[in-house]
């Protein structure tokens, strides 16, 4: 007989991976990557095809060369982070604006951290701002969703919704704006945004699909609608002429995007129910203030990455204990 | 309804190979080795020494701590000698080696299979008959079980409540013995109720075992005060915590033992054993043990006399599959790998499983990608990341801080872990320290 292996229980796994999880979130991705290729085109698909494929060559490198650990592309992160990072740009984006944001992510946003797991931020936010910062005009020009969906370069852009509102004084003039589409139109994906953001319906269904799979637990995404939708609720009670109606904040810009793919990134979420809460309610309630009081006229990306930096507070709030109180009955 | 316990938990894959296996008696080998530590507390004292002729049933090593267990002849023979054998810690411990001869039974032990419903003992004559027949938990912990009748002074029971949950996938040992003794087992429910006072029994069982349920139900259906209770399949729902939760809603506090809160659990193999030492006079000297595996021929439920080695317990099941990895003495989830077959059954031998060398093999660990998932299915509501970094660190205050004591060791933290961390071995590490750096401060 051959050796006896001998170590600790347990002697099951459940054989769930980090690659699996990661192959669950691309798979919930593609709803939304095909509504971006129908809307906007070739530039889309082009587009993806530069972020995912300059991110894996940036984590091999960097894992080659300065690291000098196994491979980790195999686990497919470096994938979800490229496909993030597309779906976080206007499908026109020079390229080599794109590849620098890719290495903002990975190399500076990532591995600079220790690799997936140990980034305090999301690698994808991290690049995404950065590109915004330093290249804000390519970064703020939107393809015309549809009408430049056959053309490579020199595509009509256009402007965004939440654009349209921020330049409007009042919400009767950005309504009557004619290149305001209606709710229909952009719950559909049918406005101008950035790649992976336009389709609310897309995002929703990618984003039940996680749920279902239980790659991501309710709390992130429900809490950041909830404190969306509250917070623009509530400004829009105090005064419906200047502010616009909560429906429109959630279906206009990245908030589905934000709530279920870029708030929920696991590595830099909290680890408890509660401070999910939180940090979820309070993702949306910033979302909100960017957008109505802040510069920008869209502001999930900034909210997001102004709450990963709280994650190590909120994960001081301790789940609750077995026998912590004592319940008799 | 279907209770179960609230917080956390996990649905490993059954494979319960073995379930309705009817359960087969093994004939004792020549040579029997008897383990001297073979309950929770202190290892008994032999009261043989070599060349002594021993019966079967006959005492050969006393308890004499406060917690520890007498120790039983399983066979007749003589004494071989008192020597160390290697046993289920992988170590080499006092045992008592028996050749045997013949199975000549002590007297006035009652071997007939008659039913014994009457109980003619004090709840006081039970807690000692128990003592004197080393009845320990055989649900695989092991603790005395007249340890845990005697309810100390202020505190009272108000629930017994009888672990059938069988949660480790593979195991089905207690399952069988439900389908063949229910109705010894539930007069040894009547006993232990009458020795800790109370009038309520539940018998929690979880209902992958709807058969089980329905005989119990049939035995229990003339007794007021005894119900038996459907559970929720959920892992790790016979941790004493955790059934306690899920039968009476009631949680334990931390570092506190279920009287705490009125509850004794007994497991229902020890109610059978019970039932065995205070109707019939036999002493806990046999079990019932669970042989299975993938690769395993014949996965069966044998009853084997305490100190058969393991090696003649697979041989009957069809002997070790070609491409065998690992040996485990338990279920999955928390029993305990041993490195040779001659490891001898104890007490506390729920199951003997065998895994191929494929499933041997523990998953390739990446970095914590910090998905919660093992704060979630917590069944103890901890988070084993941080007790597992602790450990890794040597970090022992943090340890203690984040409550490393509260583990029940149900390893579902890492049976979950999508990075394969070896969360529960450094949690262990964690306790073990923890646990003396307590004890020192105490001194
Ligand atoms: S920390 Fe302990 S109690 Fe919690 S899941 Fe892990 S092994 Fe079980
Ligand atoms: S389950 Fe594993 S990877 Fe996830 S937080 Fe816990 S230790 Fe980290």
């Amino acid at each position: 007989m051959s050796l006896l292996t001998v170590s600790g229980s347990p002697h099951v796994h459940e054989k769930g991976n980090v690659s699996k999880i990661m192959l669950f979130v691309i798979i919930a991705m593609l709803p939304a990557f095909i509504a971006s290729a129908w809307m906007f085109g070739i530039g889309a698909v082009k587009v993806f095809a530069v972020s995912i494929i300059a991110c894996i060559l940036f984590e091999w490198l960097v894992q080659k060369f300065l690291i000098k650990g196994p491979n980790t592309v195999s686990d497919y992160s470096a994938i979800v982070t490229g496909m993030l990072l597309a779906f976080n740009v206007p499908s026109n984006l020079p390229v080599w604006i794109l590849i620098i944001g890719a290495f903002v992510s990975i190399v500076i946003g990532k591995m600079s951290f220790g690799g997936l797991g140990k980034n305090p931020f999301n690698p994808a936010l991290v690049g995404r701002v950065f590109m915004l910062i330093s290249f804000p005009v390519p970064m703020t020009s939107w393809p015309k969703p549809l009408e430049s969906a056959s053309q490579l370069t020199d595509v009509i852009t256009g402007p965004t919704p939440l654009g349209i509102l921020k330049e409007s004084s009042n919400v009767a003039e950005a309504m009557s704006n004619p290149a305001m589409p209606d709710y229909l139109q952009m719950f559909w994906g049918n406005m101008g945004g950035s790649a992976g953001e336009i389709s609310a319906i897309a995002l929703l269904a990618g984003g039940l699909f996680l749920l279902l799979t239980r790659v991501i637990s309710w709390h992130i995404p429900v809490s950041f609608l909830l404190g969306a939708t509250m917070f623009a609720g509530a400004l829009w009670l105090a005064d419906p002429t200047i502010y616009i109606d909560p429906l429109f904040h959630l279906i206009a810009g990245g908030m589905m995007l934000a709530a279920f793919f870029m708030a929920t990134d696991m590595v830099s979420s909290p680890m408890t129910p509660w401070g999910m809460l939180i940090f979820g309610f309070m993702g949306g309630v910033l979302t909100i203030i960017i957008r109505v009081f802040g510069a920008y006229p869209e502001g999930a990306s900034f909210a997001i990455l102004i709450m990963n930096a709280f994650v190590p507070l909120l994960n001081k709030i301790k789940p609750k204990r077995f026998g912590e109180e004592v319940k008799n009955g | 309804m279907l209770k179960t316990f609230k917080l956390g938990g996990v649905h490993p894959p059954e494979n319960k190979l073995s379930a309705h296996k009817a359960i087969e008696a093994i004939e004792a080998p020549e040579k029997i080795f008897v383990p001297l530590g073979q309950n929770l507390g202190a290892p008994s004292v032999a009261t043989v020494k070599r060349g002594d002729k021993v019966k079967t049933g006959q005492l050969i090593a006393k308890g004499e701590a406060f917690i520890s267990a007498m120790i039983h002849s399983p066979v007749s023979g003589t004494v071989d000698k008192i020597d160390t054998h290697i046993d289920a810690s992988g170590y080499r411990r006092d045992t008592i080696i028996i050749t045997r001869e013949g199975d000549e039974w002590e007297e006035g032990i009652d071997l007939s299979a008659d039913l014994r419903k009457e109980i003619t003992l004090s709840p006081q004559e039970i807690v000692e008959k128990v003592k004197a027949s080393g009845i320990v938990g055989l649900g695989g912990a092991t603790f005395p079980t007249h340890v845990k009748l005697m309810v100390p002074d202020g505190k009272k029971a108000e629930y017994l409540i009888i672990n059938a949950v069988e949660c480790e996938p593979y195991l089905t040992a207690d399952h069988q013995l439900m389908l063949e003794k229910a109705d010894e087992i539930v007069v040894g429910v009547q006993i232990l109720m009458k020795a800790i006072g109370v009038d309520k029994a539940i018998i929690g069982i979880e209902n992958n075992k709807p058969d089980a349920i329905e005989h119990m139900n049939k035995s229990v259906a003339n007794f007021a005060g005894i119900t038996v209770q459907a559970l929720k399949v959920m892992y790790p729902q016979g941790a004493e915590k955790q059934l306690i939760k899920a039968c009476v809603n009631r949680e334990v506090p931390s570092g506190k033992l279920p009287i705490e809160v009125g509850c004794v659990v007994q497991n229902v193999g020890t109610a059978f054993a019970v039932y065995e030492a205070v109707q019939k006079n036999k002493p806990l000297i046999e079990r019932v043990v669970t042989v299975t595996g993938k690769n395993v021929s014949i996965p069966s439920n044998f009853m084997a006399r305490i100190g058969t080695p393991v090696s003649l317990l697979i041989e009957k099941a069809g002997g070790i599959p070609e491409d065998n990895g690992k040996i485990i003495n338990g279920g999955p989830m928390m029993g305990k790998a041993i490195n040779s077959t001659d490891v001898p059954v104890t007490k506390g031998t729920s199951g003997i499983l065998l895994m191929s060398e494929k499933e041997a093999k523990r998953v390739r660990e990446y970095n914590c990608v910090r998905c919660a998932r093992c704060t979630t299915v917590c069944p103890m509501g901890l988070e084993p990341f941080l007790l597992g970094l602790a450990g890794e660190s040597l970090d022992w205050e943090i340890a203690e801080k984040e409550q490393v004591m509260d583990c029940i060791e149900c390893g579902s933290c890492q049976y979950t872990c999508p990075s394969g961390r070896p969360l529960l071995d450094n949690i262990r590490l964690g306790k073990f320290k923890v646990g003396q750096i307590m004890r020192s401060r105490k001194n």
